[in-house]
């Protein structure tokens, strides 16, 4: 954990510092243009588990490139939203559609454990990410080149009993990234890290999404994570799509601005308006 | 050097060599104190011979060479009924772990199998299969065919859910899926059967042989135990005591082969 706060805290600080302001504002205007995500469009989306009905008519349009939070109370619906768009769930009624014809690759899950296969060294659990590349010549190249995305090029002979959470996390990212997605659904990923951990993860986060473009969505319960990094906020509430913000700070944004402080204030505020009626 | 020593010092600062012996102190020290009581007449030898004895006799057996053929014999019947019965148990094992419709087709019957203690069919085996080796291997390998059964569908059925779909995910095939996810997944709780197994066929083999075989070492012992050569049966013993170690050991060290990556069989 120790080693992994030293070695990826200066290196996203100073590319974010060097590069990225001025990047950030070209892609804000020309983002549909540069990037390499799939627009996601979901009409009336339903799914039901039993008698429980968990998402009730969900209707949503995400650009390309875009990066969405998804956030709500335990239980709402976040999740099976996430689910049913990575293809994990069978869909009940309604439909969702990207625009494009998706490849099993354009779409990849992290999850909040890193599920990675214990008996395997790091790099090969990388490799499994490439999908149906796994055989060809690049794989060992192309997850070197992930590892070192997400700076553990060092790691890549060790078994995953050794790494720390935030280690393996990344590894599981580098796994999702290898492939080259154009949608990366996040769930929860970052909920089960130290609180300083969390921050250099999300930092690493929004630094992949900005280099490659995917469309990213993130469920999480921290409303401030969920400000720190999407565009847009998405608050779930009985299965429904209770409030959609759009958060305009630029980016790099400043943890604890008002800005974001007032935004993540009125998001929580909705959260427990839900919560009071219940 | 006193336990707290042993546990407070860091591997690295250890002898290996030290380290591999250790665990045959106290077997020697048995021996030792067994050869004092028996030298000075505290154990008559005719109760137990000094193990003196024992190695004399051993050594004669060796020269006639029936001590070798006993053990090749016994050896190859361990094996051969472990090799079947391990198998056959490993592919209900997986048969039963994979599919739910073979599970149940078999496994209430294969349970109640289980719970007739295997030796009690000696009887039935030999009035089906005389004292031919036949008799041996079937007891050798139904005794073995549980615990690997058991174990290996153990293991399946315990594969961590979330890493399975996560293989499906990244779509593994379903052969994909089994050699990368489910067989290494499985395969700690594989060890464990294997090793309850060679514990089994040894035990089967012994009651086999002391019953009715015409070679092997439970026959060497049963035949002594006619003549009254009490140290040939005591050298039968140990010589099961040795192979049963040794059988355990080369089980270890597959395992810590397979398992390096397992926390505990990594090196600190």
């Amino acid at each position: 954990m120790q080693t992994a706060l030293r070695t990826s805290l200066p290196e996203t600080e100073l590319a974010s510092r060097a590069n990225f302001a001025p990047q950030a504002r070209m892609l804000r205007e020309e983002r549909p243009l540069q990037t390499s995500g799939l627009p996601l469009s979901i009409r009336g989306l339903r799914k039901s588990f039993g008698d429980n009905e968990v998402l009730r008519g969900i209707d949503l349009y995400i650009p390309a490139g875009q990066f969405v939070a998804i956030v709500g109370k335990s239980g709402c619906g976040k999740s099976t939203l996430l689910r049913l768009i990575a293809g994990l769930e069978k869909i009940d009624a309604g439909s969702i559609s990207f625009g494009d014809a998706v490849q099993p690759e354009d779409i990849r899950v992290m999850f909040q454990e890193p599920r990675l296969l214990p008996w395997a060294r790091v790099l090969s659990n990388v490799e499994v990410g490439l999908g149906r590349d796994r055989a060809s010549a690049d794989a060992h190249a192309r997850a070197e080149k992930a590892l070192t995305e997400v700076g553990l090029t060092d790691k890549r002979d060790q078994w995953p009993s050794v790494l720390s959470g935030g280690q393996k996390q990344r590894v599981a990212l580098a796994r999702a990234l290898v492939s080259r997605p154009r949608v990366l659904a996040f769930d929860e990923p970052l909920g089960a890290l130290d609180a300083l951990t969390r921050i250099s993860m999300q930092r690493l986060l929004e630094r992949v999404w900005r280099d490659q473009g995917f469309t990213a969505i993130l469920v999480t319960h921290d409303v401030s994570e969920a400000v720190a990094l999407a565009d847009r906020v998405l608050v779930i509430d009985e299965g429904r799509i209770a409030h959609d913000v759009t958060v305009n700070a630029a980016r790099p944004r400043q943890r604890g601005s008002a800005e974001l402080a007032s935004l993540e204030g009125s998001i929580l505020s909705h959260l427990l308006s839900a919560d009071d009626r219940t | 050097m006193s336990l707290i020593d042993t546990v407070s010092l860091p591997r690295s600062f250890r002898l290996p060599r030290v380290d591999g012996l250790i665990q045959w102190i106290v077997p020697l020290a048995i021996i030792a104190i067994w050869q004092v009581a028996s030298v000075t007449g505290f154990v008559p030898t005719r109760v137990l011979p000094a193990p003196s004895d024992v190695v004399l006799a051993g050594w004669k057996l060796l020269l006639s060479g029936e001590l070798v053929r006993n053990i090749w014999v016994s050896f190859w019947r361990a094996s051969i009924g472990f090799l079947i019965g391990g198998s056959i148990g490993f592919a209900f094992g997986l048969a039963n772990g994979l599919s739910q419709l073979s599970a149940k087709l078999t496994d209430t019957t294969l349970q109640m199998v289980r719970n007739v203690p295997h030796l009690a069919l000696i009887p039935l085996v030999i009035l089906w299969f005389g004292i031919d080796e036949s008799a041996k291997l079937f007891l050798v390998a139904l005794g073995v065919f549980f615990p690997i059964y058991l174990n290996t569908l153990h293991g399946i059925r315990t594969v961590d859910p979330q890493l399975i779909e996560m293989g499906r995910i990244y779509g593994m095939t379903d052969s994909e899926l089994f050699r990368r996810v489910i067989f290494p997944g499985a395969l700690p709780s594989i060890f464990v059967g294997i090793r309850f197994a060679l514990g089994i066929m040894w035990l089967t083999l012994i009651v086999a042989e002391t019953i009715a075989a015409s070679s092997g070492l439970g026959y060497m012992a049963m035949q002594a135990r006619e003549f009254m050569l009490i140290d040939v049966v005591v050298l039968s013993i140990l010589i099961y005591a040795l192979l049963g170690k040794l059988a355990d050991s080369a089980s270890r060290v597959l395992e810590r082969l397979t398992l390096s990556w397992h926390p505990a069989f990594q090196k600190r």
